[in-house]
């Protein structure tokens, strides 16, 4: 019974941080039909920037997140939807999605070569103290992340289901042209989509990085789990991409302890091909009609 | 007239321009520069580079200029068995590298079928037992650490039940069927197997079955990235069980990157910083002034690989490959005489490596050498 405790807690802490970064995919879908690739990437990357501002500028760790924080809007949200969606979209997903697969493969590159290609040590914000909960040893880091991680969620679905602002970037999900007639502001809500997707994965970083250690290819895994899990949840649903990571965290981490350690990555993926046949929707999705 | 002598001179330039190229020692080193494993190529490649440039400060070798190119093998192997080949062809005579033994595995057989000697990081125990006559290492395999590590668990320790967390790529299989299997043979009882994929992020649940299984040590045998993740994870879920392993577990970059929760772990080590030796001691601070960080292992076996070559070719006294690998074959190399092998080492005709060896713990963040045992 300790042992699954511990299990689900580290799970959950886990996959609450893959969440965040499948948001970031589901966020982007409902407001621009984006599916971002570097989705990965993005969560890499804020993690290097905190780096370079302790290491280079000699920021406190306070200062360089802050700073970091404002880089991943600026970086990751506004410059990305300005340089990269607005120009790609017209011509298409398909040539989005590549442009999207170029982007990752430009920032892995480059934080390799202007930084380091070697894993970097990363500090954590969170005590390193264990609590022993009923025989488990329950670390104080894995709660906070937990905690952390839906604090940003919970906070994002207050945000669009109770102000203003929320509400037109929900209309502006469903339908943008009936959103314009209605006097939203369309354009700035698809902005604020891509910031928030930006703060979201400023967050996963810093949560992430001192477990993963902070290093250039940590957007391969990150991006594959985000984007199965967004999938598993349902990739039209906020809460279902909270509910697809929290699934993976756990199925992962049971996975590795009670079947085998050598197919742990298999077991998501199997996860996704029965979601795909069964539910294609995905576990909190819903289905969308599409003229062809 | 005028336009065939300026021709005629031209060409002869050209000539002598390609005479004065072709007086240089070539050799390669090819490592893992990018991919996981990064960090152990990269201070292996660091390590070359500082003897390569001391033996040109010095005149070479033979009184020829060493000109080193360095090939990136991704971590793949089979980008490196295609960087190995490249190399070859571009005149390398001597091979550095690599530092994975699944990469090295693979390659080893294109340097093999070239005839050209090749002095590897790796330490699994495959690559020397091939019969492969141009593959030599800068360490010994893990099959020769294995009794010391296995003597301390039972004796000094009095260890009955372990666990063994390790890599499950060649190097890692390598040491865990060594391992087991001396072990076994010692009458210890192996009461958790736990095999890691390469680049693995979360070892909570390798932790939690190390945890879980009553082991009384941990023998950690992950490459360093994986190894600074386990111990963090170790520290994470208050495993309080003696962690053991080899060179990687207690090197500066599984310090570096795992910082406190490093201390207590313990590694038998062929090669490290923390040596009461002072050849070892100058490489240190000459790596670090260099470089801006301290050197480890991999660093010490880079720097040993390079000044192999010169040595072994300076007796054959022709830079022949043939000749440097039938030379390297039995050689003993006293670290007086010939101070860049760092400490007194041989190899046998298999390319493996005899030298002294220490067990170290990490204490407040530093390597502490606490025995020295004698050459196997």
């Amino acid at each position: 019974m300790a042992e699954l405790l511990q299990i689900l807690v580290s799970g959950l802490s886990a996959g609450a941080i893959y969440a965040l970064a499948a948001v970031g995919f589901t966020l982007l879908w409902q407001a621009s039909q984006t599916i971002n690739f570097a989705q990965g990437e993005f969560v890499m990357l804020p993690a290097f920037f905190v780096l370079a501002g302790m290491t280079i500028f000699g920021l406190p760790l306070w200062a360089a997140i802050l700073t970091a924080m404002v880089l991943s809007l600026l970086i990751l949200g506004a410059m990305f939807k300005k340089l990269i969606v607005e120009p790609m979209l017209p011509h298409g997903t398909l040539p989005l999605v590549i442009a999207t697969i170029a982007l990752g493969l430009l920032m892995k590159e480059s934080v390799k070569e202007f930084y380091s290609a070697q894993g970097q040590p990363f500090p954590t914000l969170f005590p390193q103290h264990v609590l022993d909960f009923f025989g488990a040893s329950i670390s104080v880091q894995d709660i906070c992340n937990l905690i952390v991680a839906f604090a940003a969620i919970i906070s994002l679905q207050l945000f669009l289901g109770r102000t203003r602002t929320g509400r037109a970037m929900q209309a502006t999900a469903q339908d943008p042209r009936v959103a314009e007639i209605l006097g939203v502001d369309v354009k700035r809500m698809v902005m604020y989509t891509f910031l928030i997707n930006g703060a979201l994965a400023a967050i996963a970083s810093i949560l992430i990085s001192p477990v993963y250690l902070a290093k250039f290819s940590n957007g391969e895994t990150l991006g594959m789990i985000a984007f199965i899990a967004a999938i598993v949840g349902g990739f039209n649903q906020i809460k279902g991409a909270l509910v697809g990571g929290l699934l993976i965290g756990v199925i992962d981490n049971v996975a590795a302890v009670y079947i085998s350690a050598e197919y742990r990555a298999a077991i998501p993926l199997i996860l996704l091909i029965v979601i795909i046949m069964v539910r294609p929707q995905g576990i909190m999705g819903t289905s969308e009609g599409r003229t062809v | 007239m005028k336009r065939t002598y300026l021709a005629g001179v031209s060409l002869t330039a050209l000539l002598m321009a390609g005479g004065a190229v072709a007086e240089t020692v070539k050799i390669a080193n090819i490592s893992e520069l990018s991919g996981p494993g990064a960090a152990a190529g990269t201070v292996w490649a660091h390590g070359v580079e500082l003897a390569v440039d001391e033996i040109n400060e010095h005149g070479g070798i033979l009184g020829m200029p060493v000109e080193m190119k360095e090939y990136d093998s991704q971590t793949d192997p089979q980008v490196s068995r295609a960087l190995v080949q490249k190399a070859i062809d571009e005149g390398a005579f001597a091979l550095l590298g690599t530092v994975y033994s699944s990469s090295t595995v693979v390659n080893m057989l294109v340097a093999q079928m070239n005839g050209i000697p090749q002095f590897t990081a790796s330490e699994a125990p495959s690559i020397t037992s091939k019969g492969n006559p141009y593959i030599f290492r800068t360490n010994w395999g893990a099959q020769k650490g294995m009794p010391k590590i296995g003597s301390y668990l039972k004796d000094q320790l009095g260890v009955s039940k372990v666990a063994i967390a390790w890599a499950n790529t060649e190097f890692g299989k390598g040491g865990h069927d060594s391992f087991v299997s001396i072990v076994e043979d010692m009458g210890l009882d192996v009461v958790a197997d736990i095999p890691s994929e390469q680049g693995q992020a979360d070892f909570s649940a390798d932790v939690l079955k190390i945890k879980n299984s009553d082991a009384e040590a941990v023998f950690i045998y992950l490459t360093q990235e994986e190894a600074a993740r386990f111990l963090m994870e170790a520290t994470k879920q208050g495993l309080d069980i003696p962690k053991i392993g080899d060179s990687v577990l207690t090197s500066e970059k599984v310090i570096d990157l795992a910082g406190a929760a490093a201390n207590g772990a313990k590694g038998h080590v062929a090669l490290t910083i923390a040596a009461d030796e002072p050849r070892v001691q100058e490489f240190a601070d000459k790596f670090s002034e260099r470089f801006g960080y301290s050197p480890d292992y991999n660093a010490m076996k880079g720097y040993i690989g390079a000044y192999t070559i010169k040595y072994g070719t300076e007796m054959v006294g022709e830079v022949n490959s043939q000749k440097l690998a039938d030379v390297v074959h039995g050689l003993c190399l006293d670290a007086d005489e010939y101070p860049g092998v760092l400490i007194d080492m041989c190899w046998d005709d298999t390319g493996e490596v005899s030298r002294e060896s220490y067990m170290v713990e990490v204490v407040d963040g530093r390597e502490q050498v606490s025995e020295v045992l004698p050459a196997n």
